[in-house]
């Protein structure tokens, strides 16, 4: 993609602007909000391929019982990787760190963040993390066995090299803070003049909430990491039983960020999905009010809610019941959105475009995801199903059904306006297919066999869930031929899809849509004055939209 | 799986309680959404309609998911303080988790690798761990509790059925967490009586042995 050239149109795009360096130099050094989006964006995309690859090597040991391709220690290994690369390396940065970092500015009238250079060091310190985790793999002591969550006793008894993944996670943590405080400053002070907060997107509504999170819930992961690490180090004994330490402070204090780390997953999905409805309706959203609050809603409650995780440490009477009812009560704000968003496309005139399938995709996902988190709050059910593959079932709906095709409907939506280039919509459409059933097929047996008391983080298991471990590796099989297609109909449109300049080809409102494609290098010639709403559609007239059959 | 306890029957009841009302809300989801690409499919040349919201029904879809989540909280909550409460006249077993296997002891000091339990008696299970973490999980009673180094955790329950049932370890624990089962055995009272008579004879002739051999 270096080697664009769309300078005939009379400005100079992100694309083309050197900076001060040349070629490699011209993005990692650069502060461009946009350059670095797109830094992330290959980041993360690499850390996705090797976390898939984990998760599909672990299906096919599971495929049968006993040991099919690897060994315990080399599952245990693969399922904590898995997981740390896909929470704080894949999904976690996703949608803000790339489509917050590249949109966030044009969609506020801005010609870049608050603090450029302070986003461009997230970024190192991103892939500085990155790096201590893969380091963390091949130093002597063989690769951290003990889940992503760390807990103790097990994260200090284990041999392996916990050191560097807890150091990797603390790493991380510091670029989220920052990003954070970032966004927060720049949606306060980098409004274009007129925008008052209710002429705000959708999606930086979402991007402010998950902004907050970061910012408030982060630093509590690193002090417990850092804990952690010094446990190991010097036998504190703040968490070692051993040392009259309480294991269970331990999960508080994670969870304490790490639930509320699941909304910054999960809102930036949802910002994205109240986009493209409207869009792909060609009206204006329902309820906007009610969704950009309802953000606000699901990060204040969602800070309140971490001890679910725990329901079976014994705990009170009293924090079983307020923990269990705001479970219950988080629910609220993420039905309001769905119900809105289906409202949304009443009266529409709605164009079955590959992000729409992907936001429609997630709408499904995203609810079969809800209702199972309130099976799971439910106390006595819960004292069944917790630790079973019913839960592991329950956050791939959310996590990677929810938040994974957010991101798949962010990119379908907004990789014309970065790349300047047109995918394949058929292609586009065929792994949409794929992937949705691969999905499904891989993991909603884990439900069934979760709620039959299958025990998660097992290597091997008892002959009668064979049938469902079966069907869920065959489903990875499915999902990941999705994958793929989506991937080389990307990379091919990067190669060779046809060029465009097309300023708006969905025909949507928000100001990323009145800027040139691909976007200047601060983005405005001449910062706008906004006096609408967001989603006005106002002429609703067909005529601008048949243009937009795309391919 | 069938629930062999009343509060397994509690739980199961909790269970499809709350999948019945969040199949049908997610069948009305999908319907309409469904319903809504076709009907109003760009295709079909229709100019659409700028519906900016509607107070009473952002009101009616906020309240009803409230009440609903209210029921559902209910019976999780009954159900669990049920099983937060064991009867007095419970009968105790210890049970010790280690890497990578379960030990159950009774209260006369007989050891066992089987939880033998009388059915249709309360048994309390007091739960110790002499390393990490474990999680004591009987699937066919729906009950699990951690088991956490120096913490005094527990859980009970009453069988309804004799049989033969899994215990597994159902919180992460190194290596061998998979292969760490055993077995709960429910049997007639006068089955375990004489099965507890019979271990207990062992048991003290296997120390007199020891002893007399020294």
């Amino acid at each position: 993609m270096t080697s664009h050239s769309s300078s005939n149109n009379g400005y100079e795009s992100y694309l083309d602007y050197r900076g001060k360096g040349t070629g490699l130099k011209s993005w990692i050094f650069s502060t461009d909000h946009k350059r670095i989006g797109i830094l992330y964006l290959i980041a993360m995309l690499i850390f996705f391929v090797v976390g898939v690859t984990f998760g599909f090597l672990m299906r096919l040991e599971l495929i049968a019982p006993g040991k099919t391709i690897m060994d315990p220690q080399t599952y245990n290994s693969f399922f904590t990787l898995h997981g740390i690369i896909m929470i704080f390396l894949f999904i976690i940065p996703g949608l803000p760190a790339v489509f917050g970092n590249f949109f966030l500015p044009i969609m506020l009238g801005a010609k870049d963040v608050s603090f450029p250079r302070l986003n461009l060091l997230s970024w190192w310190l991103f892939i500085i993390g990155g790096l201590l985790a893969i380091i963390a793999v091949f130093l002597p002591g063989g690769p951290v066995d003990t889940g992503w969550t760390f807990y103790i006793p097990y994260s200090v008894r284990t041999s392996t090299n916990v050191f560097p993944a807890l150091l990797a996670a603390f790493v991380l943590g510091f670029s989220s803070i920052l990003t954070g405080l970032n966004f927060v400053t720049t949606i306060h002070r980098l409004r274009a003049p007129g925008m008052d907060w209710f002429k705000m997107p959708l999606f930086v509504w979402s991007i402010y909430s998950t902004a907050w999170i970061q910012v408030l819930a982060t630093p509590i992961i690193g002090i417990t990491l850092l804990l952690v690490i010094f446990e190991r180090a010097f036998g504190f004994g703040i968490f070692d039983p051993a040392l009259g330490g309480d294991p269970v402070l331990f999960q508080h204090l994670f969870w304490i960020y790490s639930h509320p780390a699941v909304y910054i997953m999960i809102i930036p999905a949802m910002g994205v999905i109240s986009e493209i409805i409207p869009v792909f309706a060609h009206r204006t959203i329902f309820g906007y009010k009610f969704i950009a609050f309802s953000s606000i809603a699901i990060a204040l409650f969602g800070s309140m809610v971490w001890a679910h995780h725990m329901f079976t440490v014994g705990m009170s009477g009293a924090a079983m019941f307020i923990f269990s009812l705001l479970t219950f009560l988080v629910a609220i704000p993420s039905a309001v959105k769905v119900f809105n968003w289906v409202a949304t496309l009443y009266k529409g005139s709605i164009s079955t475009d590959p992000p729409l399938l992907y936001a429609l995709a997630f709408i499904f996902l995203f609810s079969i995801g809800g209702f199972t988190g309130l099976i799971q709050g439910s106390l006595s059910v819960n004292m069944h199903i917790h630790d079973t593959s019913f839960i592991v079932a329950h956050f791939h709906y959310v996590m990677f059904g929810g938040t994974g095709f957010g991101i798949f409907a962010a990119l379908h939506y907004w990789f014309p306006k970065m790349f300047a280039r047109k995918y394949n919509m058929k292609s586009a459409k065929v792994g949409f297919w794929i992937l949705f059933v691969g999905f499904n097929v891989l993991y909603f047996p884990m439900f069934v066999m979760g709620w039959l008391g299958m025990p998660r983080r097992y290597y091997d298991y008892l002959p009668e869930y064979q049938i469902y471990h079966f069907i869920s590796t065959v489903g990875s099989w499915i999902l990941i031929t999705g994958l793929i297609i989506m991937f080389a109909n990307f990379i091919h449109a990067l190669l060779k899809g046809e060029k465009t300049n097309e300023m708006n080809p969905w025909g949507g409102e928000t100001l990323e849509w009145h800027v040139p494609t691909p976007p200047p290098l601060e983005n405005f010639d001449e910062i706008p004055i906004i006096e609408t709403d967001p989603y006005q559609y106002k002429d609703n007239d067909l005529s601008n939209t048949e243009v937009k059959e795309v391919n | 799986m069938f629930p062999n306890s009343t509060y397994a029957e509690s739980v199961d009841f909790a269970f499809w309680f709350i999948v019945g009302i969040s199949f049908a809300l997610l069948v009305v989801i999908s319907f309409l959404m469904v319903f809504f690409v076709i009907k109003y499919n760009r295709k079909k040349q229709v100019k659409a309609v700028n519906i900016h919201g509607n107070l009473p029904l952002e009101i009616i879809w906020t309240l009803i998911p409230v009440l609903l989540t209210l029921a559902m909280f209910y019976f999780g909550w009954m159900g669990y303080q049920d099983l937060s409460n064991p009867p007095e006249d419970s009968m105790v077993v210890k049970s010790t988790g280690q890497m990578w296997k379960w030990t159950y002891e009774y209260d006369n000091g007989l050891k066992s690798d089987t939880l033998y339990v009388p059915v249709n008696k309360p048994v309390k299970i007091d739960l110790v761990s002499v390393d990490v973490n474990h999680s004591f999980y009987i699937p066919a009673l729906r009950i699990k509790r951690d088991v956490i180094p120096n913490r005094e955790n527990f859980l009970w329950f009453k069988a309804e059925n004799t049989g033969s049932f899994d215990i597994a370890c159902a919180e992460y624990c190194g290596l061998q967490h998979s292969y760490m089962y055993s077995k709960v055995v429910i049997m007639p009272e006068n089955e375990f009586n004489s099965w507890f008579t019979d271990a207990t004879n062992k048991m003290n002739t296997t120390l007199t042995d020891t002893t007399s051999i020294k």
